[in-house]
């Protein structure tokens, strides 16, 4: 055996014993992040809800709790609905073309019913819960205000249909949750009408 | 043998006592701006101790946790004592933070060769961020709950993985259970210990190259025979003792708040932060503590959500690059030409005028007022380079001045 020193072969067992072990580092990293993402019992904690809307008065809205998240649900006048088409030019997506709400609430109102509007009560932008403004043009929204949702935290403003108004801080209309009628009465929230969702 | 000589043989007392205090050599010329380093550490110091003695009655639990802050308030012995010095002592904090940052930046100290010092103390500025914004989550009234909801959907803001990253800090589709849970682990032991590392960091990196002073000089410059700087005296005794005085002075107002005014008028603890939190329902004016809302103010004056988080981040971001971006020698306010003395005026107007925007509602004039702030703010950093560079200076004294 020779005494001088193998430097190519001292800087290749460095260089493996690194990466094993930053290999290692990286296995062992693995259970402790995924151990803070949502656990089995938060994931099934989001069963649908029913709810009876046959005491909703047109114009009347109504919070409920699914996922820990408000949902509302509220009956639009004839007059509400009307004014929904005339706002198009003033909003973001006026068509819903981004995919904020199932396939069967993709329509001018936003809803299967027209007369009952149902959404998930988050601002798109930072997740305040916004107040329902059903009044026209009161004095601290303006003149133009024709009835909508304004979000108190950072003054997002959305129409009768949830959809975002252009100059806004909040980047897409509300969320329209999975959701299906059981007879005229009935709403069940968080599950599509084929089944679950 | 003495009983320190025995000590010493085995681990370096005597030598390390020399080295951060007895020899220790700081300019002569501190002033008032000097205090806020040693009166941060003492709230650090004050944190630990009643933290410690809240955990004992908290249960970090949905259900359990707005109870016991008001069964600590009203019936453990001097409880409501310890938890106000802790909700005062982070306000302090902040307040002592800001004017030690302040201080730096009048007096040039994160200049070369300090850039690592500011860089140290910049980690530790948003390490008590998070550290404060976490704390308040623990007491679960309205304002926690909904405080949270919006700081933790600020990272839903980043595209592709914003949504999965929220939903992984959250532990659950809103702010819930797990998210009080881990909030107060962080809180209590995660967070504390980082602070405590970048504490002993940024105090040696200072002692290894010496405090700036208000003249921006270097007192290494000049040394006597012994190679002790001239202008240079031993932090022990003579700053130990100057700094005592400042404590006394602190404690007598921090004292006034404690027992007075613990709420300071909604400011240190706000109001609908007595209300138990609800997730259905927001509060109609939702602010973030004082301390936080020249960046909120920030947040919300782009109207675009990934835009406005980018620039929020960019403010603080502004701050660590200050080092590079100044390209004056001078250090000291005192020998600064009129540009830079004009930029930091203005920068520090814009910085509190942001402050008092964050805390009110969002109407189109403030809007507008928050967004020419926003161009000032980013201005005073972005300009820098320029205006520092063409900057007249006046010449440096070689030494410290001292009446």
């Amino acid at each position: 055996m020779s005494d001088s020193i193998d430097t190519g072969k001292r800087r290749f067992l460095t260089a493996a014993a690194s990466v094993v072990g930053g290999a290692g580092m990286v296995a062992v990293a693995i259970p402790f992040v995924s151990s803070i993402a949502p656990s089995a019992k938060a994931e099934a904690a989001g069963a649908p809800v029913q709810i009876d809307i046959s005491q909703l008065e047109p114009g009347q809205l109504l919070t409920v709790e699914w996922r820990g998240k408000p949902v509302w649900i509220f009956r639009r006048t004839e007059e509400v609905l009307n004014t929904l088409i005339s706002l198009n030019d003033e909003l973001r997506d006026p068509q819903s073309t981004q995919t904020q709400q199932p396939e069967y609430a993709q329509n001018e109102t936003r809803s299967i019913r027209k007369d009952v509007m149902v959404m998930v009560g988050i601002c798109t932008h930072l997740g305040c819960s916004p107040t329902y403004r059903p009044e026209i043009a009161p004095n601290d929204l303006g003149a133009n205000w024709k009835g909508g949702f304004f979000c108190p935290c950072h003054g997002s403003r959305f129409d009768l249909a949830g959809r975002v108004y252009q100059g806004v801080p909040a980047p897409t209309n509300l969320e329209v949750p999975p959701y299906h009628f059981q007879g005229d009465n009935i709403v069940i929230v968080g599950e599509d009408a084929q089944g679950a969702a | 043998m003495s009983m320190m000589d025995w000590i010493d043989a085995r681990f370096p007392a005597t030598k390390m006592m020399k080295e951060h205090l007895s020899e220790y050599y700081a300019p002569k010329n501190f002033n008032f701006w000097y205090f806020f380093g040693s009166l941060a550490l003492l709230i650090l110091v004050l944190q630990i101790i009643t933290g410690i003695f809240l955990t004992m009655n908290y249960k970090p639990d949905a259900e359990l946790a707005f109870a016991s802050v008001e069964y600590i308030m009203r019936d453990v012995e001097w409880g409501w004592l310890i938890r106000y010095l802790h909700s005062t002592g982070a306000s302090a904090f902040f307040v002592v933070i800001y004017l030690h940052m302040f201080r730096g930046l009048m007096y040039g100290s994160y200049k070369q060769p300090r850039e690592l010092i500011w860089i140290f103390g910049m980690l530790l500025y948003v390490v008590l961020m998070a550290e404060a914004f976490m704390g308040y989550l623990l007491p679960w009234g309205q304002m926690s709950y909904w405080g949270a909801q919006v700081i933790i959907s600020l990272f839903g803001a980043l595209p592709v993985i914003g949504e999965d990253l929220a939903l992984w800090i959250r532990g659950d589709y809103v702010v819930a259970d797990a998210t009080l849970n881990r909030f107060f682990a962080m809180h209590v032991i995660a967070l504390p210990i980082v602070l405590l590392g970048l504490v002993a960091a940024h105090i040696l990196a200072l002692h290894e190259v010496g405090s700036n002073n208000p003249d921006g000089v270097e007192i290494k410059k000049h040394k006597d025979e012994n190679g002790k700087p001239l202008d240079g005296i031993p932090f022990h005794p003579y700053y130990t003792v100057k700094d005592l005085v400042g404590v006394v002075v602190f404690l007598f107002i921090f004292s006034l708040v404690l027992f007075y005014l613990p709420e300071f008028g909604g400011w240190f603890l706000e109001r609908d932060n007595f209300i138990p939190a609800d997730p259905l329902k927001t509060p109609e004016h939702i602010v973030p503590l004082w301390y936080f809302t020249p960046f909120y103010a920030i947040l919300r004056a782009v109207p675009d959500k990934l835009f406005g988080v980018i620039a929020m981040g960019l403010a603080i971001v502004m701050l660590f690059l200050l080092p590079w971006l100044d390209r004056s020698k001078t250090r000291s306010i005192r020998y600064r030409g009129p540009y830079f003395r004009t930029a930091l005026v203005v920068f520090v107007i814009s910085f509190l005028a942001l402050g008092y925007l964050g805390t009110q509602p969002a109407t189109s004039l403030y809007t507008l007022l928050a967004q020419i702030f926003t161009i000032l703010y980013f201005a005073f950093f972005l300009l820098m380079p320029i205006y520092t560079a063409f900057d007249k200076d006046k010449p440096v004294p070689e030494r410290v001045t001292y009446k």
